[in-house]
């Protein structure tokens, strides 16, 4: 259907459109995001520039913020990946699967969105710490988590899990069962029903997801000082770094690091989208049902 | 119609009066630290009474609290408070840097503007089981220390500062043996806390480290929260005596017609009734009457300040505490 409508609409784009105020909403767009976006990582920029190239430079390549870099990013990568096979999965169960209370626990989904990350933090080292619930299980067995870079993962792993289920769930929920019933009667193994029928299809939507837990762990700081123990070169995140900067009344050096972990960020978004447009337009140019494209 | 406008009239008028009516009732704001919320909120009704009885004025003090490092940055950027009371002269003089304040702040009131002090003291768990005694003790094989981050919170930065202190006032100490030492003691620290009272919560509730490092006043909160058996105080053989800096902010104030207030506000915290609240408060007090009245809960012990071993918090705060500092060699050796 919305095929169909697609040449209508695009030959009758330039004469008028279907809804009016286009300019007046792309005006408000344009200072809303100017506002609130552009103008903070301008200023952000700016307060940077009043050091040197080479201060900066040598502010952003210390030991000790590459540690952070590689605490931070790597953290929120290996978080991203494990909310990327889990988060499906949950989503997948959640979308294809009648149990009693399912309405509860989609709705518990939502939980890390809406819990103060500071909440999230202190809860979560309570657990893991050995002496908690679930460490003092873990110690035993010679898993120490909080106060560890392990730690940070758990607490990135807790507030990024949403952002997969809720953008994989509704593209789950548009691809028909009868879609698998098809595949199966054409002879396909469960193993190729996933791997060439629904993964194609769900990849897009799953990179997303990924993409904004990653995007979120990386920025993230109220959870993770909790559990992170917080040590120079071990486990010390970069937003850390940044607030030990201000300590020090040292907003042009907070800033500098700010720069590094918005551009680092920036390429890594801007690659992911890539691939994201890549696999869309990979998969679309195979004919397996247009129609779940997101 | 006729109506309305006839309402909108009198509510104008009635505005305008409780406009007014608050205008001549004066407020004035007290930017603190995080942990000073008892403090205040025990002194402001004290001191509210006491200037009604003295003025007839009647004061509004309202409070904002949180790190401190972040409140003043809040009042350097326009947050305006007429005082600030905090626990780190630096602080206080990043205020004046700005321009807010006189760069002599510490002489405008007595005992260098801070009108109660705390000792750094060691919490262990009951009865003592590995036999601390002084920081000599610490840097042992197989203790684990509790502290909050020493280069982020005022907290972390006076234990360190104390554990500094005190190798360097041991019979033959210098900047090295102390360097020898600190290095030793961090490394028993296995993990900082983000904060001073999340480090109270590793140690207490979740059970990490054979010993806290804190502030004496910090240790009877303790006690009041989580129980008085659970724990015991050690005094060191010497320790840091922390400050608690207080100041009139003179921009603030001049504009918004405060200063008699405000500098009021501050003084009292030296007058015998002031006094008796800091000692209730468990900070020590400057008052001798009053601190010896109190003798029971603040047992006498050897303190050593930050002018006497380091100068000044700004000479102590950019030897040790600025990037590439005393704390950061430590980690950048590793």
């Amino acid at each position: 259907m919305g095929r169909l409508c697609r040449p209508f609409f695009i030959m009758t784009r330039k004469s008028h459109r279907v809804l009016p105020g286009f300019g007046l909403s792309l005006g408000y767009a344009l200072v809303y995001l100017s506002l609130l976006v552009l103008i903070p990582l301008g200023g952000l920029i700016a307060k940077s520039a009043q050091l040197s190239w080479p201060q900066f430079w040598e502010i952003a390549t210390t030991a000790r913020a590459f540690a952070a870099y590689k605490v931070t990013f790597g953290c929120a990568l290996l978080a991203a990946i494990v909310n990327g096979v889990f988060g499906l999965i949950v989503a997948w169960v959640l979308v294809r699967y009648e149990f009693p209370g399912k309405k509860l626990v989609d709705a518990f989904v939502d939980l890390p969105f809406a819990l103060p990350t500071a909440v999230a933090g202190i809860t979560l080292t309570t657990l893991y710490a050995n002496t908690g619930w679930v460490g003092q299980f873990l110690e035993p067995l010679g898993f120490k988590v909080a106060f560890r870079p392990a730690g940070i993962v758990v607490a990135l792993i807790f507030i990024g899990i949403p952002f997969v289920v809720r953008t994989v769930q509704p593209v789950i929920e548009d691809i028909e069962q009868e879609v698998e019933e098809a595949a199966a009667s054409l002879g396909a193994t469960r193993w190729q029903t996933f791997r060439r029928v629904l993964f194609p299809a769900l990849f897009p939507a799953l990179l997303t997801g990924f993409t904004l837990a990653f995007a979120r762990g990386v920025g993230e700081y109220g959870s993770v000082i909790f559990i992170a123990g917080n040590m120079p070169m071990i486990s010390e995140i970069t937003p850390l770094l940044i607030i030990s900067k201000l300590e020090q009344y040292d907003l042009p050096g907070a800033t500098v690091l700010a720069v590094v972990m918005l551009v680092i960020s920036f390429v890594l978004l801007l690659s992911i989208n890539l691939l994201q447009w890549w696999a869309a337009k990979r998969h679309s140019g195979r004919h397996i049902d247009a129609g779940v494209q997101a | 119609m006729h109506k309305t406008l006839k309402l909108a009239f009198a509510t104008a008028a009635l505005l305008s009066l409780v406009a007014s009516a608050q205008a001549q009732q004066k407020d004035i704001l007290n930017v603190s630290y995080d942990v000073a919320r008892d403090v205040f909120k025990d002194y402001n009704p004290r001191f509210i009474a006491a200037w009604k009885a003295k003025t007839g004025e009647t004061l509004e003090v309202k409070q904002s609290h949180g790190g401190s490092s972040k409140q003043v940055r809040a009042v350097a950027d326009g947050l305006e408070a007429d005082v600030v009371t905090m626990n780190q002269p630096t602080d206080v003089s990043f205020l004046a840097e700005k321009g807010l304040l006189a760069a002599d702040w510490n002489k405008k009131f007595p005992n260098n503007a801070s009108p109660y002090t705390s000792a750094m003291v060691f919490i262990v768990r009951k009865g003592n089981p590995k036999g601390f005694k002084d920081w000599s003790d610490l840097v042992k094989p197989g203790v684990t220390i509790t502290i909050p981050h020493p280069k982020n919170t005022g907290n972390g930065r006076n234990t360190y500062l104390a554990a500094w202190g005190w190798a360097l006032r041991q019979p033959g100490g210098n900047d090295k043996t102390a360097a020898a030492y600190v290095g030793a003691f961090l490394k028993n620290v296995p993990a900082f806390a983000p904060g001073g009272r999340d480090a109270t919560t590793n140690f207490i509730q979740r059970g990490q480290g054979d010993l806290l490092i804190t502030f004496e006043s910090e240790a009877e909160l303790i006690a009041r929260e989580f129980g008085r058996g659970n724990f015991d105080v050690v005094y060191p053989s010497q320790t840091l005596q922390t400050e608690f800096p207080v100041a009139v902010v003179d921009k603030v104030v001049d504009k918004r017609g405060t200063r008699k207030q405000a500098q009021a506000y501050l003084e009292y915290l030296w007058s015998k009734d002031g006094q008796e609240n800091a000692a209730q408060n468990y900070l020590r007090p400057v008052d001798a009457e009053v601190l010896k009245k109190y003798a029971a809960q603040f047992p006498s012990i050897k303190t050593f300040t930050v002018e006497e071993v380091f100068g000044s918090w700004d000479k102590a705060f950019n030897a040790h505490f600025k990037d590439g500092g005393s704390f950061d060699q430590v980690y950048q050796s590793k």
